[in-house]
């Protein structure tokens, strides 16, 4: 049990994307990867990526001009190029080597993260992807303010934004440290200061554009190669399932219980928990709702979620069928096992299931392949969290805030270039404090506070003609007050970084309480409220819903 | 969409018009309908996993294979099934709809 906590940790990090139950995020020790032998193939592949990306970067940079260029790439991204670069942006390091991993060990269990993280795709296309796009400019928050008051909206939907952005950063420069290590053999800290000095780069110079075509080149990158390793592991078996399953129940120490649900789930009230907050936690992420502004108009919107959920489906199947290889012809080749620990255990902990599986399959050269890839994958996670966070600052906290909506376009775009580095120098800073410590909450912090306090008042604001400013700003802070304190509360900070003997809030995903409070906060105080504002703000909802239904005076890609 | 330009007119006209009302409606009951059906797969899904274990555990067709993989592959595809349904019925009839709407207030 520990040696099976001690290998997700590193994951658990790194992503943000992979979550856990009470049961394998216990006793995670993020001091746990062992630093490999220099992987020159690697870190050859790997600045050939950086080189291309610069390369894009300088080309974008020449092409920024407006605010809308650095934060929505003039809206001239189609369809699907941007279901390329959300897939990308979802496709973490995590969600291929975690989800790999969790398969490995676990069997059927990785296949229910994965289709949670999966079914929140359709959601976000009914009720908000064309909604998002014509009622928004840069940031959700555009939507939420429309007809709300400015300031009070723009403040708290900056204080979610940039809460759930630190957080997902530090998971991120920490996972990076940690893959470093284990793919390239070089030092923590090195990775950490070389996806901070890049990503500054990207976003500070590139803006969205570059941040986009660096996701889209790696979420291809990724798809190929998870597609390559999947096809030489079917081949292995005749490209029968039947056959591989039967290997690895075979070789699996648990054999027939890989087969089915294990002990991952037990809990129905946190399963269904950690289900509401996979499934709207997406829907709530500023990072992703981000993206929905690079389109030029709603139609385009619709069909990057399609892509993005036909892409994301495709490689979550992949990873499975990546778990199930790895069992079959990694764990059964000395070479690759831990011997010193033995059983399933590989060398350098089980999140290296996919790389040796790269291995097994297309030896020294794709394995380096793989290792560039996938650490090419965090740095392009990384920017684009840091261009939502900088769009948080520079959008709405300076120009809708501190100059009442009258800041010019160039000093608006001058403060997001100085967020972005700004945020760069917290998250090398963050990632090199919390280097040994536990970051196993990050998870649910990150996508309860999407879930509980972004999407309801999100939602409210484009559904509810009741909604009124007091309404949505008490539920917000309700969601994101009552989701911080719980995770604060739960399991994982309050016993495993606080040291406490029992956690006072009894589940991992505040969620299902959570979301609820914050929905019924917007409903409660908009009814209580009747000013004279709070009627204006009800009569204006018709005008809002005409743009929102039909894109009439949308912001659209006009420039170009 | 900016060259059709928003003014207060535009917007009277569209919301007297009742095609408008009739997309809303027809947009809202069809996105909320595949909601619910995603919703329903999906923590129906999550049930099995936390009561029904055993039924998920039973071999699919004599095989080593269980009933558990082909249920889980199908959540996927009926995430990706159903957002291709909403985007080919939104990205044809409702646009062309909201093409006459916009047309028909200028």
């Amino acid at each position: 049990m520990t040696i099976k906590t001690t290998a997700f940790a590193a994951i658990l990090a790194t992503g943000g994307m992979l979550a856990a139950t009470a049961a394998f995020a216990a006793g995670a020790d993020l001091g746990g990867a062992e630093k490999q032998a220099t992987n020159w193939h690697a870190i050859i592949m790997f600045v050939l990526f950086v080189g291309i990306t610069l390369a894009i970067t300088y080309w974008a940079a020449r092409k920024n001009k407006t605010a809308a260029d650095f934060y929505a790439a003039g809206g001239g991204i189609t369809g699907f190029q941007n279901g390329l670069a959300i897939a990308g942006d979802y496709m973490s390091a995590a969600s291929f080597l975690g989800i790999s991993a969790l398969v490995y060990s676990s069997g059927y269990d990785g296949l229910i993260f994965s289709v949670g993280w999966l079914v929140g795709w359709p959601i976000i296309l009914f009720l908000i992807a064309e909604r998002l796009r014509n009622l928004g400019k840069f940031t959700f928050a555009d939507v939420a303010a429309y007809r709300l008051a400015r300031e009070p909206v723009r403040i708290f939907a900056a204080i979610g934004a940039l809460i759930v952005v630190i957080f997902y950063l530090i998971g991120q420069m920490v996972g990076a440290g940690q893959l470093i290590k284990l793919l390239f053999g070089l030092d923590y800290i090195m990775a950490v200061i070389a996806v901070g000095a890049l990503m500054m780069i990207y976003v500070t110079f590139g803006g969205m554009t570059a941040t986009t075509w660096v996701q889209i080149i790696k979420a291809c990158l990724l798809l190929g190669g998870a597609t390559f390793i999947a096809f030489g592991v079917l081949s292995n078996f005749g490209f029968s399932f039947e056959a591989m399953f039967a290997k690895a129940i075979e070789v699996h120490p648990k054999h027939g219980a890989i087969m089915a649900p294990g002990s991952l789930v037990t809990n129905p009230i946190d399963a269904i928990s950690l289900g509401l907050t996979l499934m709207f936690g997406t829907a709530g992420l500023p990072h992703i709702l981000m993206r929905f502004f690079t389109v030029p108009n709603a139609k385009e919107a619709r069909k990057s979620v399609f892509y993005a959920t036909g892409f994301i489906g495709y490689f979550y199947i992949l990873t499975f069928i990546i778990g199930f290889g790895a069992i079959t012809m990694v764990a059964t080749n000395p070479e690759y096992i831990d011997v010193a620990k033995g059983g399933l255990n590989l060398k350098g902990g089980n999140n290296m299931a996919a790389v040796w599986l790269s291995h097994a399959i297309g030896g020294d050269l794709f394995l380096g392949f793989i290792s560039a890839v996938a650490f090419a994958t965090i740095l392009a996670v990384v920017s684009g969290l840091t261009l939502a966070g900088a769009s948080a600052i520079s959008h709405d906290l300076y120009a809708n805030v501190f100059m009442h909506g009258r800041a010019s376009e160039k000093t608006e775009v001058m403060v997001s270039k100085f967020a972005s580095l700004g945020l760069g120098v917290i998250a090398v800073l963050l990632g090199i404090a919390f280097e040994k410590q536990n970051v196993a909450f990050i998870v649910a912090l990150t996508f309860s506070i999407a879930a509980s306090a972004t999407f309801p008042v999100l939602v409210m604001s484009m559904f509810s003609k009741s909604l009124t400013t007091k309404g949505a700003v008490i539920g917000g802070y309700i969601g994101l007050i009552g989701s911080v304190g719980a995770v604060i509360l739960s399991k994982v900070v309050w016993v495993q970084s606080f040291g406490f003997a029992e956690p006072i809030f009894p589940y991992v995903y505040p969620t299902l309480f959570t979301m609820p409070a914050a929905f019924i906060g917007c409903w409660l105080f908009s009814k209580m409220d009747n000013s004279a504002r709070a009627q204006a703000e009800r009569a204006s909802y018709d005008a809002q819903a005409i743009r929102s239904e039909t894109g009439l005076g949308a912001e659209g890609a006009a420039a170009h | 969409m900016t060259q059709i330009p928003s003014n207060k007119d535009a917007s009277a006209h569209i919301w007297n018009n009742p095609k408008f009302h009739e997309l809303v409606r027809k947009r809202t009951v069809f996105a909320w309908t595949l909601s619910a059906v995603m919703l329903a797969i999906y923590f129906g899904f999550i049930l099995l996993i936390a009561y029904g274990k055993s039924f998920l555990g039973q071999s699919l067709s004599g095989g080593v294979t269980t009933i558990g993989f082909p249920i889980g592959v199908g959540v996927i595809l009926s995430a990706i099934v159903l957002t291709g349904i909403y985007v080919r019925r939104a990205n044809g009839e409702f646009d062309e709809l909201n093409r006459q709407i916009i047309e028909e207030a200028h």
